[in-house]
């Protein structure tokens, strides 16, 4: 066992870091302000090749690891939330067209997409279908080499921004999750418009809008593994994007830490900096652990994937310890910075606010609960 | 085009420390970077070959671990890297660096554009891009903001105290650039990878024939007697009370030290 990072990675994590700190961090509380997709920051992490991490070098991508990815995602969320959680949501798109792509697939639609050419979009949910994602009601009729897509989806992070979108539509309603099919739609494609962008608790500038498709036609050649084999694209991809929000919660976490410690050490009480009082070291103490707990999850969730092992339930694992630690720590990093702490002055109160997304987002706490609980018994009963 | 990019490792700190007994630098602990007046440098060279096509090779002369800059270089975008680097060199002042580069120079023979920064972040004497294009007896152009290449000459628009400057010249030229010039693009990760693997040649003062004479403390007339950092003499002075006496005094005070 071997937690160090090679030669390799340390340069590669420093090249990003160098850019989180240059560009990112200064003007993260300006972009969350502005309320508009930061397309800025986007375009730059195409230019660093940083939109097609674990994709292959012959389509564009760096051909790296699913860690580096996670890693990366982690210095560019603690940077800018909001810009971590693009890097998160196209890889929604990215990692579908990557796993279950044909070769003309992936030439047409992974290259752009691993280059940051053209940004990505995952269609899952639906008014009623979030946390039950089998009961997606979107319809996909064939009509000869065409399929027509009918209904909307919601909360659609990237939504109305990206080029090209992965949707998961209903062909055979009678058979329920087993009639869902995978379709790559483009931007622009006719009969196919954007709804409301919603107006959220945080995350102000990144789009979350309803997807509308009426009478849309998708060639049958834009299928994704194949018809009635979106259940499975659907769950892998679930699962990928799970390393995504524990990552994306980690990085949150750990600024939010970092800001409390600055804070406590130049914040003076009774005469002395009130990191020298036990009740703020305790806090420090437990906000650290979470974050190391969180990290260690979340990298063992995506090295198991780059290993071809098993990491569903490690992902789940990773996503809702995360997510909740990141609460807990955003929470006490409100709590260290005092009233200060509750103003705008300080970007822990938007920490505050930011945290609660990601126990929310790719399957609330209560599924990923579900998601561990089926695993851990399924394996129990095979022992 | 070929596009030469001259650049220098420095500490990474704006308070340089001296080591007091030798009046060099101290470099001990102090994490490296490039020239930042070179990563315009290197960035304007990127842009120019973007636009005319060619090539950029980046040199330094330093110690064994100045290829780290250049690798940062070849990160950014530098096609090609060669470090000059022997113990003869060491000590050199900015007669002896501007001499050594130029024999580099001289042996990678064909270039159209030479490009410094306008001066090193440690040393600040602006001397060793003036020096070389003397060496090399070709036109130079200092403190470029703009650089344009058009029907194979030179024109620059040149940042001065109180002006701006347009001038013309023919090629081959060298020209130092300042930090208004551009933003200097990070190093993307293909980048990173490529830099990890290229192949950076050590010319010594054999390689480029260099007279050792004419290098390091040898080829340097420069005696530093001292460096120091000058200690502030002067102290604050704070005026309280109501705010009218207070705007009162400081008048009279402005008026006794004639600012006003």
């Amino acid at each position: 066992m071997d937690f160090a990072f090679t030669e390799e990675q340390q340069e590669i994590f420093a090249a990003v870091r160098e850019f989180c700190d240059d560009v990112l961090k200064p003007r993260a509380q300006e972009v969350d302000e502005a309320g508009e997709y930061p397309w800025d920051n986007v375009r730059q992490l195409g230019k660093l090749d940083l939109m097609g991490i674990p994709a292959p070098e012959e389509y564009g991508g760096m051909g790296l690891g699913f860690l580096e990815w996670a890693v990366i995602g982690e210095l560019l969320s603690g940077a800018c939330t909001t810009t971590g959680a693009i890097y998160g949501a196209h890889m929604l798109a990215e990692y579908p067209i990557m796993h279950f792509g044909t070769d003309e697939q992936k030439q047409k639609f992974l290259a752009p997409l691993a280059t940051g050419e053209k940004i990505g979009a995952f269609g899952l949910t639906e008014p009623d279908a979030g946390s039950d994602a089998g009961n997606v009601q979107t319809r996909a009729e064939r009509d000869g080499d065409e399929y027509i897509l009918n209904g909307s989806k919601l909360f659609i992070s990237n939504g109305g921004d990206a080029e090209l979108y992965v949707i998961i539509a209903n062909a055979d309603p009678s058979r329920g999750m087993r009639g869902l099919t995978a379709f790559i739609v483009e931007k622009g494609t006719p009969g196919f418009d954007f709804g409301k962008d919603e107006q959220k608790m945080a995350f102000k500038s990144l789009s979350n809008r309803e997807l509308i498709f009426t009478d849309c036609r998708v060639p049958a050649a834009n299928i994704l593994h194949k018809e009635k084999g979106g259940f499975r694209v659907t769950m892998q991809t679930l699962a990928v994007g799970r390393i995504g929000m524990a990552v994306g919660a980690v990085g949150l976490a750990q600024a939010a830490y970092d800001a409390a410690v600055a804070y406590a050490q130049t914040r003076v009480q009774f005469d002395q900096p009130i990191s020298g009082f036990q009740a703020i070291q305790f806090k420090l103490a437990d906000m650290a652990t979470d974050i190391e707990c969180s990290r260690l999850l979340t990298y063992q969730a995506a090295w198991r994937k780059d290993e071809g092992l098993d990491f569903e339930k490690q992902a789940a694992m990773a996503k809702v310890f995360a997510s909740e630690a990141c609460s807990r720590v955003c929470n006490e990093a409100v709590q260290i910075h005092g009233g200060y702490g509750y103003t705008k002055e300080y970007a822990v109160e938007r920490y505050f606010r930011e945290a609660k997304l990601f126990e929310i987002v790719e399957g609330t706490s209560e599924i990923q609960r579900l998601v561990i609980a089926n695993r851990l018994l399924k394996e129990a009963k095979l022992r | 085009m070929n596009f030469i990019v001259c650049i220098k490792q420095v500490p990474d700190t704006t308070e340089v420390r001296i080591d007091p007994e030798t009046n060099t630098l101290v470099r001990e602990g102090v994490p490296s970077i490039i020239n930042p007046f070179d990563e315009n440098a290197i960035e304007a060279a990127l842009q120019l070959k973007e636009k005319h096509g060619g090539k950029v090779m980046v040199i330094t002369m330093g110690p064994p671990q100045a290829e780290k800059a250049l690798r940062e270089a070849v990160a950014m975008g530098a096609d090609e890297a060669i470090l000059i680097s022997d113990r003869a060199f060491a000590g050199s002042d900015t007669l002896a660096t501007s001499y050594t580069l130029a024999q580099a120079i001289r042996r990678i023979g064909d270039y159209d554009l030479i490009l410094c920064g306008k001066q090193a972040f440690d040393g600040d004497t602006a001397q060793v891009g003036p020096g070389l294009a003397e060496q090399l007896g070709i036109p130079q152009v200092t403190y470029a903001i703009e650089a344009e290449i058009e029907d194979k000459g030179l024109r620059v628009k040149r940042l001065l105290e109180d002006r701006f400057e347009v001038v013309e010249t023919r090629l081959p030229a060298l020209i130092t650039c300042v930090k208004q010039m551009n933003e200097p693009r990070h190093a993307g990760l293909k980048g990173v990878m490529k830099a990890r693997k290229a192949e950076i040649p050590t010319w010594t003062a054999e390689d480029i024939q260099a007279d050792t004479a004419r290098c390091g403390l040898d080829g340097s007339p420069t005696n530093v007697v001292r460096i120091f950092t000058p200690e502030r003499g002067r102290e604050g002075e704070r005026l309280e009370g109501e705010c009218s006496e207070v705007v009162h005094t400081l008048i009279q005070r402005l008026r006794e030290a004639k600012v006003l």
